[in-house]
């Protein structure tokens, strides 16, 4: 035991002088400097001229068609490498720190998060909207609001709650959310507004979408968490459960909500290092703005029609030139 | 309590037959009044002295803090910017020269280095599986993430085994260090994976060192337990005439007790690398690449074909290295100039092919196999829809509910009691106390409601794989061929990346506790098979022969000598049961499983929740502590063996 310790204090004092003896700080770490020249893991294979970006692509597919209109940019007009970070939100924003992040391309809020990697440690940067709407909120399938009109007040869902008890949900009604990483205050608000209803995480966008094609094919009760933009709504409707009115700073506190989301600008944010070293890979992200439209498009042809990303972002991109045209440097 | 028989069970399924019957009481009365009462109590006082849950707990308010604390000062406390931020900085070097160099030989180099290597390891037919793996792992169309995954793997168990090696010499050497060493060890093993990545985030940020880290404490204890069973092993005699030949401490362990333990030393590199090689696909929560974003995509896709290639992938290349590295340690021919003339030939072969193919794994050779295994789901989903949506509510309605609401409206001092109880009936008092602990532990870290949940479902899913476990190990003690074809499906399930388990149920049964069940049961079910039958077919044949010779049926034989005889494996079956399970109904907080398990998934991903994440993995481990100390039962042994496949 003693020699293992004195063998780890020996290497770790050899490693503390040979690296400049002055500590290290995690944001000056040579090795995950951003977009350094030829990456370990590109291959030998295409001459990147700009080197690479590293991209978080967080767990729904509308992020995931921002980073394939953005990525196939990069690689095929701008000659850069893409990595690809499949990360939650919150992971993304300490990739900025770490170094393993370089740009987030759909920021939804985060307030917090802004605060302490912007404004306090100052490794991160906001580039303004790019362009998308978010809206999230307590959505029911068209059939129950037809037939209980008076369900889309959150006032009355205790009523209702009986109908939408599920075997997981503990004898209160179920309130389905998605993946556990999203932007959600619903724990909070069933607690805060009294309703008789349990949070039940299906783990995913697609569970969140396989349940609402269910519950509308089958007319089976769900009461669900989900937002915009979003492909689904093309194809069947969901109707949007009124919750108190949100006003600023309601939100302030997470656990005390008993409020409405936030309407949201969704934003674009890279890592400073980013912004000094990003070259024209930065000027592209920081133009980049495309409508709900544009995205669900893409996101469409990703879930339904079979494309790969690369694919997808092939057909939107050949077909809107006039929108990506001004997204290049100058 | 109605939940204490479950706990219980596998131990009280297997009286042992030879003790002599006392005059006085008979054995059930004790027990059974015990139960009787625990019912009674809970009856009486059933939801009083609750302790619900608050996620706004003073606790996990400090918590954060902590974390704030820590975020604020990375680049400011000494402790971190001499000590935290080198070992980061260390461990990520690493594992870049790792990935570079994979990367740079190019897949016929590796392919060809791959070959060689096996070569030197076994022979022509090692090299040629190893040149079929990992040409197979091409096929798959998943050439650089493989890479990524292998450079991770390699890079953790070259830390592990430095680190590890060394200490298992000190520990098999000395018995004061053991007793440290031990009890660490069996924490780091009981731990649920999923409980430290947060920890490991806190200090190392995200991303490959913080992967690398968390696989090390994983994969470590293996090599260390292994190392120092080998050094203890080395003979007396062989110590004695080194000694009485005047050779130093330092000499005795080179030239006498290494050589002699190396061949057992290789086996725990074997166990060490096949051990990473499952916890890496997990780290690409934390930003680590390779396989497990692949598999990571496919599960938030609930799309089990996609989920099926990165799982493919990683199986070949464990079953590559396992036969490569077991092969290594049986040491079979021994090694002439010619020998490691035809492995460079061979590694050279592959090196000097990469300049002239592409760069890039040939997409001709890629074999397309997620649309067919799609389209099976699709069809299974279609048409078993009702069947499977009445299994899940059954069993939610049935099983799990009830028992969760017994557990969760019980007070908390009944629970404890009835576990104290429980624990000092089966493994005596020190478990008892050591039980009582950590349930307290849970208390006081406000995560009570949550615990006891998860803990209904770890009760019913390792109820489940015992039971099934039990029932194939059986038959595949008695049947040579059905063990045999069997073993290439246990091989291959006990190195699926943990979290593919989640698919099959996920495809079936949606998102729920059940699927977590599901996917712990068929994660669990190798071990067991393997250790019962183990025990069993180590029951002497003279018994066997003897017992039939009196007149015993099959099932007698099987009552009444065979299980008596094998109580050991059992009871190891069921202590390897219960930890494993935990572990997986853990990662089935992906898929909304819920409780502990979502709480530190919870934690990770969401930042006001940091403090309850970290509180639930230590509630965790706890909880893991406490079935481990329960079930540990008669005797102790090396847990390394069985938690990987076994020979």
């Amino acid at each position: 035991m003693r020699k293992l310790h004195l063998i780890a204090g020996v290497a770790i004092l050899a490693v503390s002088v040979a690296a400049c003896g002055g500590g290290a700080k995690v944001n000056d770490t040579g090795a995950s400097a951003a977009p350094s020249a030829a990456a370990p893991s590109g291959g030998s294979a295409a001459p990147s001229a700009g080197g690479t970006v590293k991209l978080a692509v967080n767990p729904w597919v509308g992020y995931e068609a921002d980073a394939a209109v953005i990525s196939y940019l990069l690689q095929n007009e701008l000659g850069y490498t893409v990595e690809k970070k499949e990360l939650a939100e919150e992971p993304s924003w300490q990739g900025m720190e770490s170094g393993d992040v370089d740009v987030i391309l759909e920021n939804w809020g985060h307030d917090d998060l802004k605060q302490k990697y912007i404004d306090d440690k100052g490794v991160a940067v906001a580039l303004g909207p790019n362009g998308n709407k978010g809206v999230i909120g307590w959505y029911v399938p068209e059939w129950m609001a037809t037939k209980y009109p008076d369900i889309t007040d959150y006032k009355n869902l205790n009523k209702y709650a009986d109908m939408f008890k599920t075997s997981e949900s503990g004898g209160k009604g179920q309130l389905l959310d998605g993946d556990p990483s999203y932007v959600t205050n619903d724990e909070a608000l069933v607690k805060n507004l009294k309703l008789n209803f349990k949070v039940v995480f299906g783990g995913s966008e697609d569970a969140l979408i396989k349940a609402a094609k269910q519950a509308t094919a089958q007319q089976k009760p769900l009461l669900m968490y989900f937002y915009e933009p979003q492909w689904l709504f093309s194809q069947l409707k969901l109707v949007k459960v009124n919750l108190p009115a949100y006003t600023k700073g309601c939100d302030a506190d997470p656990k005390k909500i008993a409020c409405d989301y936030p309407p949201y600008e969704l934003d674009k944010i890279v890592s400073k290092k980013f912004q000094d070293s990003g070259g024209k890979a930065f000027e592209l992200i920081k133009n980049f703005q495309w409508t709900n439209e544009d995205q669900n498009q893409v996101a469409d042809d990703i879930t339904n029609n079979g494309m790969s990303d690369e694919a997808a972002a092939k057909k939107w991109v050949d077909a809107h030139p006039d929108v990506w045209k001004a997204w290049l440097p100058q | 309590m109605t939940t204490a028989p479950p706990q219980a069970a596998p131990p009280a399924v297997l009286p042992p037959a030879e003790i002599p019957v006392r005059a006085r009481l008979p054995r059930w009365v004790l027990p059974a009044g015990g139960v009787v009462f625990a019912i009674a109590l809970y009856v009486a006082f059933r939801n009083t002295a609750l302790l619900p849950h608050d996620d706004d707990a003073p606790q996990f308010h400090w918590l954060n803090d902590v974390r704030d604390w820590i975020d604020e000062n990375r680049n400011s406390s000494p402790v971190f910017i001499y000590v935290i931020n080198y070992i980061r900085l260390f461990v990520g070097q690493i594992a870049d020269l790792f990935t570079t160099a994979l990367q740079g030989l190019g897949w016929p180099g590796l392919i060809g280095v791959a070959g060689g290597l096996g070569w030197l390891a076994g022979g022509w037919r090692i090299a040629l599986l190893s040149v079929a793996g990992f040409g197979g792992v091409g096929a798959l169309g998943l050439w650089e993430p493989s890479v990524d995954t292998l450079a991770l793997t390699l890079t953790a168990v070259v830390l592990s085994l430095a680190f590890g090696i060394p200490l298992g010499v000190l520990t098999g050497r000395s018995a004061r260090v053991r007793r440290v060493v031990t009890p660490v060890l069996d924490v780091m093993q009981i731990m649920p994976t999923f409980s430290y990545i947060s920890p490991m985030v806190l200090l190392f940020l995200i991303g490959t060192p913080s992967a690398v880290i968390a696989t090390v404490i994983y994969a470590m204890p293996p090599a260390v337990r292994i190392t120092a069973l080998a050094v203890q092993n080395v003979s007396k005699t062989a110590l004695e005439a080194s000694d009485s030949l005047g050779a130093t401490r330092w000499q005795t362990l080179r030239k006498v007790q290494l050589p002699l333990a190396k061949n057992t030393i290789l086996l725990g590199v074997n166990q060490t690398l096949l051990a990473a090689l499952s916890m890496v696909p997990l780290t690409a929560l934390i930003a680590a690449p390779g396989l497990g974003v692949d598999l990571l995509k496919a599960l938030a896709r609930v799309n089990v074909g996609l989920a099926l290639v990165p799982g493919l992938a990683i199986v070949i290349m464990a079953i590559v290295l396992d036969r490569m590295t077991r092969a290594a340690a049986a040491g079979g021919r021994r090694r002439g100039p010619s020998r490691w003339a035809v492995g460079a030939v061979i590694a050279g072969a592959g090196i000097a092919l990469t300049p002239a193919l592409a760069a890039d794994f040939p997409e001709d050779w890629q074999i397309p196999i997620v649309k067919p295994v799609n389209d099976v789901v699709e069809w299974i989903e279609f048409h078993w829809y009702g069947f499977t949506g009445f299994v899940n509510d059954s069993f939610a309605n049935w099983i799990l509910n009830p028992m969760e609401t017994t557990l969760t409206t019980a007070p908390w001092w009944l629970v404890i009691t009835t576990v104290v109880a429980l624990a000092w009936s089966i493994s005596g008092l020190r478990a008892a106390l050591i039980a009582g602990g950590c349930l307290g532990g849970m208390a006081l870290l406000g995560l009570w409601q949550h615990g006891m949940t998860t803990l209904t479902v770890v009760l019913v899913a390792t109820l489940i794989a015992m039971f099934f476990g039990l029932l194939l190990g059986v038959v595949a003690a008695r049947s040579t061929r059905f063990a045999s074809a069997l073993r290439p499906l246990l091989d291959a399930a006990q190195t699926m990346p943990t979290f593919s388990y989640l698919l099959p149920g996920l495809a079936l049964f949606g998102p729920g506790r059940f699927t977590a069940i599901v996917a712990s049961v068929i994660y669990t079910v190798p071990v067991v098979i393997r250790l019962v039958e183990d025990g069993i077919r180590g029951v002497p044949g003279e018994t066997v022969e003897a017992a039939l010779a009196s007149g015993s049926t099959r099932g007698q034989l099987l009552w009444k000598v065979q299980l008596p005889m094998a109580r050991r494996s059992l009871l190891v079956a069921a202590n390897q049961g219960i930890v494993m399970t935990l572990a997986m109904v853990v990662i089935g907080a992906l898929v909304g499983a819920g409780a502990l398990g979502y709480d530190v998934y919870a934690g990770f991903a969401q930042r006001e929740d940091y403090g309850k994440g970290l509180a639930a993995g230590v509630a965790l481990v706890l909880l893991g502590i406490m079935l481990d100390r329960i079930t540990q039962g008669a005797d102790r042994r090396p847990r390394s063996r069985g938690l990987q496949s076994v020979p």
